[in-house]
């Protein structure tokens, strides 16, 4: 077995990924990358609409500032975030969108003077200022107090990407593409790298590093129908649960996104409504103002697709052979403006559905989207449990999110994240040594062989297929939108069984290298896993939070529940995880728990929460009146961030007192 | 709804691992579906028929460019292939040619874009080294802005790679795709690089002047970049900043 020696290791080569990895290779450590695929093929790439960081360019942005962003975000997690990491999030957005744009990503422009915009299905005009004038734009995005989101038309996620894996190509740090990271190498405190396979050649191959850090984004593919890429497996939450000591935290915080395509699933962007498009039903109704009457189609993902599902268990959904669905309706908007702001979408109507969106309306329902949960870190991005492997992106439960993640935020974490934690993880790079411990090396890299064997040459009856469709069946109609006892412990039972069933797969391709129906083996036994962690934390929380939402236990209960679910598997023969809470301690907090602001306020108040509102009351009340907001925000929660990134963002709003805007324009060459 | 029908796939499969293995075509039937794409079809042809067909899809949706091959004789994306665009019901897979073959319809274009990358150095190379990041962005002109995303739109497919006649006479031949991403860098206000800078690279036989203007890639595109113009344009940069002034 051949060894690989590295100082920072990075499994997954999504934006999340290379941008740890940039940050380790500028501080001059070797670094190196391993990915299932090309790098610039990640799932990044098909993130379309923007991500979120408060420049408050936009005349619709004006007033923004990292306090909007960070209340939206505590408030679209329903109060499930850390909210130290929801400060040092909000504080980095605009950074990252900066450098982005030094890196290359040709970010939506404004035009200065007047333009029309559709806002609650009305043409309204609006004036962008002088001074804004070539500035970077933002959209419209549910649950955002003001227009946020950055984009470039809808491909943000492909040019930011591109951009990204430019710079990281520029560096010369290499991409070990088609490589699967199987086993994490650890002794239990320290993690030492990783054992990968070769899907081309099938060598099993050590990567030795002083870092490795996970960001292999979600594990949407445990669902039948999804949004996800079709690599977005869960494989690197499981190989952190198989360690038996790293957690996996709010493992069953899975968000549905309101728009995918039907039947497909799709993808079409939040963009779509932000930029004006309507839902309506059967009957051509437009239904969401009589759910939401303050924000219509704009509310958070999880309540437009709660409220979505109602509607259709009503009646109101279209027939279709594939089971009822609504339709999105964006030609309200033009021609001209889904050609340019909506064009993948326009593309993705024309050949998976032939229709043309800007007269006919699209299919939708809510569909399978996004992992609020992952692998537990801490605010540096690193395992409570295993020194050494740290975890960004998707893949991480860091965690920004909470129970419901608002849209343009997971771009923006992949990139913020990783701009933070690159430099923890740079940091451990440069005061550790590698640990090399070759009996240990032997031993991880032997397992994965002997279980090749065990699939490659074993007597096993099971087809890894069936077993595959059949899991991803019970997560969709036991694990979904709205979730209830009987169900949840329906799903349970029956993943139990097909994991015990997976130890006897047999294959009927016997090849070692290049074979597909392996590679699907190796992934589903881990991806049961996974399913089971996501089951069994649904099941034992007996509340309603963001998108967990349970039809038996409809209030958010804080009393109980504010709290995050860690899951671990510590026994490799059991068969399901071993789940235990972390409190979130109110008394820390710098928004405490309150109504969100969608349907009755029905939730149960924790103890602490107003003791909490009196103790930050007190201490604005000893701030006077005159201490500006980082004062008051320092003073309520601090939070810390490596030293160049705590300098404050400068904005529009900054620099309109003075008579001009001191840059100039940048014009053709 | 009208009888299901049967769609015949005839595939290419080699296994250039195998020693033993000859390249040849293999015949598998499927019973299309309503919607069904290549994509479909394949996976049901995997799962049911036989497990060591190897094909590569990552996105399934048009978006991440993973998926080309050749369909009855044309490169395209196979996730937004529908079969009911074939009256016949005849279905014929191969690899995309002009890439390293990995086996059956999988090839490295993954190999062939890095490389690409690195000899073209097809990153941004900014003159604005002294840019701060938590002070307001640099402006740049929304319509160069909007039409650099027009460039970039390209997915890395290696379509026009395969449907080049210049890239199969010529190994080292940079394609449409080489060309694109100069030309997308050429536009941006950013970037420090002149037409002199881009002449060292694609003022040769292996970029503008190999290029016989045959615009297969135009045509195969599958996200209708302007190819043509942008090659037009390119050469006559290129031809301008020649040493012996073409132009």
């Amino acid at each position: 077995m051949q060894i690989i020696y590295t100082d920072t290791l990075v499994v997954g080569a999504g934006l999340a990924g290379l941008r740890v990895a940039i940050a380790s290779k500028e501080r001059g450590l070797d670094t190196l990358v391993l990915s299932l695929i090309q790098a610039k093929r990640s799932h990044s790439a098909a993130a379309q609409g923007g991500m979120q960081a408060s420049l408050g360019n936009t005349i619709k942005g004006m007033g923004d500032d990292e306090d909007v962003h960070f209340e939206d975000t505590v408030k679209g997690s329903d109060w499930g975030c850390d909210q130290a990491v929801a400060r040092m999030f909000a504080h980095c957005a605009p950074k990252a969108v900066r450098e982005l744009a030094n890196w290359g990503v040709p970010w939506t422009r404004i035009t200065k003077g007047e333009r029309q915009v559709i806002v609650n299905a009305q043409k309204v005009t609006i004036n962008e200022a002088e001074e804004a004038h070539g500035l970077i734009n933002a959209r419209d995005f549910g649950g955002t107090k003001k227009w946020r989101t950055c984009y470039t038309a809808d491909g943000t996620g492909h040019s930011l990407l591109y951009a990204v894996d430019n710079k990281a190509i520029s560096l010369g740090i290499p991409v070990h593409e088609r490589m699967e990271a199987l086993k994490i190498i650890h002794d239990g405190k320290r993690c030492q790298g990783v054992i990968a396979r070769c899907l081309i050649t099938g060598e099993v191959r050590a990567y030795i590093a002083k870092s490795t850090t996970i960001a292999t984004g979600g594990y949407g593919r445990i669902y039948e129908v999804s949004t996800n890429a079709i690599i977005c497996d869960g494989i690197g939450q499981a190989l952190a649960l198989e360690t038996g000591v790293a957690t996996l935290g709010n493992m069953e915080a899975v968000q549905f996104h309101p728009t995918a395509i039907v039947p497909v699933g799709i993808l079409t962007t939040e963009g779509c409504r932000g930029d004006g498009g309507l839902l309506r039903d059967k009957d051509g109704y437009r239904f969401m103002p009589d759910y939401e009457p303050e924000k219509k189609e704009l509310a958070s993902r999880d309540v437009v697709s709660r409220r979505m599902t109602e509607h259709m268990r009503k009646g109101k959904g279209v027939d279709s052979p594939y089971g009822p669905h609504l339709w999105l309706d964006i030609t309200l908007l033009g021609r001209k403006h889904i050609e340019t702001n909506l064009r993948e979408v326009k593309e993705i109507c024309e050949n998976f559905l032939g229709i043309d969106p800007t007269k006919d309306w699209i299919p939708v329902r809510p569909t399978q989207h996004y992992s609020m949960g992952g692998i537990r870190t801490t605010p540096t991005g690193e395992s409570p449990q295993l020194s050494g492997l740290f975890s960004v992106g998707e893949a991480a439960c860091w965690d920004m999110h909470g129970f419901n993640r608002l849209g343009g935020n997971s771009l923006a974490e992949t990139v913020v994240g990783g701009m933070i934690i690159g430099k923890y993880v740079a940091d451990f790079g440069e005061k550790n040594n590698l640990v090399i411990d070759t009996d240990l090396i032997n031993r991880f890299g032997g397992e994965l062989i002997d279980e090749i064997n065990g699939l490659v040459d074993g007597e096993g009856t099971e087809n890894t297929f069936e077993l595959k469709l059949a899991m991803q069946k019970i997560m969709m109609d036991y694990v979904g939108i709205f979730r209830n006892g009987d169900e949840l412990q329906q799903a349970v039972d029956e993943l139990s069984q097909l994991l015990k069933r997976s130890r006897n797969i047999g294959l009927r391709c016997k090849k070692r290298h290049a074979n597909p129906e392996l590679v699907e083996a190796l992934r589903l036994r881990r991806m049961l896993k996974v399913a089971l962690t996501v089951a069994c934390g649904a099941n034992a929380r007996t509340e309603s939070r963001g998108a967990h939402s349970r039809e038996d236990f409809p209030q958010r209960n804080d009393k109980d529940w504010l709290n995050r679910t860690l899951s671990t598997w510590p026994d490799a023969d059991a068969l399901a995880p071993v789940l235990s809470y972390e409190a979130l301690d109110v008394m820390q907090m710098e928004l405490p728990p309150g109504y969100r602001g969608y349907g009755v306020n029905n939730a149960i108040a924790h103890p602490d929460t107003e003791k909490r509102q009196q103790q930050i009351d007190a201490i604005l009340a000893n701030l006077g009146i005159d201490a500006d907001r980082y004062a008051k925000q320092a003073a309520i929660m601090p939070f810390t961030l490596p030293d160049e990134l705590m300098p404050l963002n400068q904005r529009l709003s900054d620099t309109l007192n003075c008579a001009v805007v001191s840059a100039t324009m940048v014009g053709d060459k | 709804m009208s009888q299901a029908r049967t769609i015949r796939f005839s595939i290419f499969r080699f296994d250039p691992q195998d020693p033993n293995d000859k390249p040849k075509m293999v015949n598998y039937e499927v019973t299309e579906a309503p919607g069904m794409t290549v994509f479909i079809a394949l996976n049901m042809l995997r799962e049911q028929q036989d497990p060591s067909l190897q094909f590569d899809f990552v996105c399934r949706a048009g978006i991440c460019g993973s998926c080309a091959m050749v369909i009855n004789g044309k490169p395209t994306l196979a996730c937004r292939t529908l079969t009911a665009n074939y009256p016949k019901g005849d279905i014929i897979l191969m690899p995309l040619p002009g890439f390293e073959l990995i086996g059956d319809l999988s090839v490295n274009t993954g190999k062939f874009m890095r490389e690409l990358a690195e000899r073209l150095q097809l990153w941004l190379q900014p003159n604005n080294f002294e840019s701060d990041i938590h002070r307001i962005e640099t402006p740049m002109d929304p319509d160069e802005a909007a039409k650099l995303y027009e460039l970039d739109r390209c997915v890395e497919c290696g379509v026009c790679v395969s449907a080049c006649a210049t890239k199969q006479m010529r190994e080292t031949f940079v394609g449409a795709v080489g060309m694109m991403k100069i030309a997308r860098f050429e536009l941006d206000s950013r970037d420090t690089r002149t037409a002199d800078d881009f002449y060292h690279v694609i003022g040769n036989q292996d970029g503008v002047f190999g290029c016989v203007t045959l615009l297969g890639c135009q045509d195969a595109c599958p996200k209708d970049l302007p190819h043509m113009q942008q090659i037009a344009y390119l050469r006559r940069k290129m031809a301008i900043a020649s040493p012996n002034r073409i132009l």
